[in-house]
């Protein structure tokens, strides 16, 4: 049992995933998949439904074991769901301090809070908050620990339209503050763009093809490059020549 | 198809429309925009004058009317007034107090005992898997077993003395805490638990923030319960070789024809109940304010 979950050195990376295989009964979900994230490094992992994203974002969370193959992560992690999962029997405030120890941990939370745009709101009962409002204290939750890779799965898919288009913006002011690999899982390609250094397309239980993202935030918006790299995607999606 | 089959109602309402020439349209206004007048405002407050309270009320007065007008014999059902002249007479000559603070000692040490082990059991089943084993089988086949039909054994092992009685009180009240507790405890959402497990809290965090307030509607639930079953006991237990206690009264009001006694009895105890009730409704307003239900306040 020591064996796998010893904590090593660390490589110079954040994240190392080397021909980890995963099954449930006879289903090979995860197939000799290797993936690397550097640190600082935010990878976009795209792909259909039930193509094993989740089952990779669970391995890499400590959540589940992989039935062969190393993985190999940092200690210090948080997740990000895609349900808020805020306890709500606790004020805002006590959710984000959850996992927090020391005496500075009440302001340490403040401070979060107010980063992702809730200052003021520490009292309110979860169930008092929108849905964006609640999905941003699970963000606060992550990131007041100072984690080294934050894991996001799937977290704006129960989001509106506008609330997602403004949580993006709340993730790339939160990366300039927080120097943390993130991997975020999703199945929405202009996401996907919108945030990524590089995407990462799974099929067939493993990493499909790769794609560095070097575009500045306009050209993210609207561009040439833009409309070539979606295409691209929804190529590697199987998609292509439906749009 | 789909489009065409769309349109089609719209336009026939629009025909239905322009022939009958009325369109029926609602309007929502603040409730305050209605006009209240004195004589509606009467009207509501006559309609449920005292809330909840109105039948019982209601049903009271009936009783003695009928009772005052001899419609109903007296030793069936004596006039409410009368109970409560008897309860008077009962507590001047000393009975009522001594019989009454004997009952709730009964109580109070069968309940004590009762919840304690409930409480305990049921926590150490919900957390761990080795209590699980050790207790559900056993609580899972106490809870077959009536109340009632424990109290010749109970008699056999422990005889006619007050330790029969606590018992039978602790187990009423012990089995329901035990089973509701620890099914509260394993219906914790597990992907709270998980996502605790993820922000780094220890163990003592997850009982303390997770589990224990995520069982406490549960918890609530068993506390009704377990109040309920040990006054059902304490009926029990004192109708059987009683000298003293509210049970001993009603015996022997049965046992002299006094029906007053009986009622006074029986009054008592409803209000034992009642103020379990409140007790555990308060408890409810003060623990579980997180819920939305309880936030309109």
């Amino acid at each position: 049992m020591s064996s796998t979950i010893a904590t090593e050195p660390r490589r110079q990376t954040g994240v190392v995933v080397e021909q980890v295989v995963r099954r449930f009964g006879d289903r090979v979900v995860l197939d000799h998949l290797d993936l690397t994230i550097a640190d600082e490094e935010l990878v976009i992992l795209l792909g259909p439904s039930g193509c094993g994203k989740s089952t990779l974002l669970r391995l890499l969370a400590g959540l589940d074991r992989p039935d062969g193959g190393r993985v190999e992560v940092p200690a210090r992690r948080a997740i990000v769901f895609q349900a808020d999962r805020l306890l709500p029997w606790q004020r805002v405030l006590r959710n984000v301090t959850l996992g927090l120890h020391g005496s500075d941990a009440e302001q340490r939370a403040r401070d979060v809070l107010a980063e992702v745009g809730l200052a003021g709101r520490e009292k309110a009962w979860p169930k008092e908050l929108s849905g964006g409002e609640a999905q941003r204290v699970s963000l606060a939750r992550a990131l007041v620990s100072e984690p080294e890779l934050v894991l996001l799965d799937e977290p704006f898919a129960a989001l509106d339209a506008i609330t997602r288009l403004r949580m993006h913006d709340l993730v790339r002011a939160l990366r300039t503050k927080h120097q943390a690999a993130m991997l975020l899982v999703t199945h929405d390609v202009d996401e996907a763009i919108a945030l990524a250094d590089r995407i990462v397309v799974m099929s067939n239980g493993g990493i499909g093809t790769s794609h560095d993202v070097h575009l500045t935030a306009v050209d993210r918006e609207a561009s040439v490059a833009r409309e070539e790299l979606r295409a691209r995607l929804l190529e590697d999606l199987g998609l292509a020549g439906q749009h | 198809m789909t489009e065409l089959s769309l349109k089609a109602p719209a336009v026939t309402k629009d025909q239905d429309a322009e022939t009958t020439g009325t369109r029926e349209r609602e309007v929502f206004l603040p409730r305050d925009a209605r006009r209240r007048t004195p004589l509606s405002t009467l009207r509501e407050r006559l309609r449920w004058p005292l809330g909840i309270y109105t039948t019982p009320v209601a049903i009271l007065i009936a009783w003695e009317i009928l009772a005052r007008a001899g419609a109903v014999s007296k030793t069936y059902a004596p006039a409410p007034t009368s109970i409560v002249k008897s309860a008077a007479n009962l507590w001047q000559q000393g009975v009522l107090g001594p019989d009454l603070a004997i009952s709730l000692q009964r109580a109070g040490i069968g309940l004590a005992i009762g919840l304690t082990v409930g409480i305990v059991s049921g926590v150490l089943g919900g957390l761990l898997r080795s209590g699980e084993y050790l207790f559900n089988g056993l609580v899972q086949v106490l809870n077959t077993i009536p109340l009632l039909a424990v109290l010749p054994l109970m008699i056999v092992w422990f005889g006619i003395d007050e330790l029969t009685k606590v018992l039978l009180i602790s187990f009423g009240a012990g089995v329901p805490m035990y089973l509701n507790l620890f099914a509260a405890i394993r219906g914790v959402d597990q992907r709270l638990i998980e996502m605790a497990r993820t922000t780094g809290a220890g163990t003592w965090r997850l009982v303390t923030r997770v589990l224990v307030p995520g069982a406490l509607p549960g918890f609530l639930v068993g506390l009704r319960f377990s109040l309920a079953y040990s006054v059902l006991g304490l009926v029990a237990a004192e109708t059987v070789n009683a000298d003293k206690g509210l049970g001993f009264l009603i015996t022997q009001g049965q046992t002299y024809l006094q029906t007053n006694q009986v009622f006074v009895g029986l009054v008592i105890y409803s209000l034992l109940g009642l103020l379990a009730d409140q007790f555990v409704r308060a408890l409810e307003r003060v623990l579980l304010r997180w819920r939305p239900s309880y936030e309109a306040s």
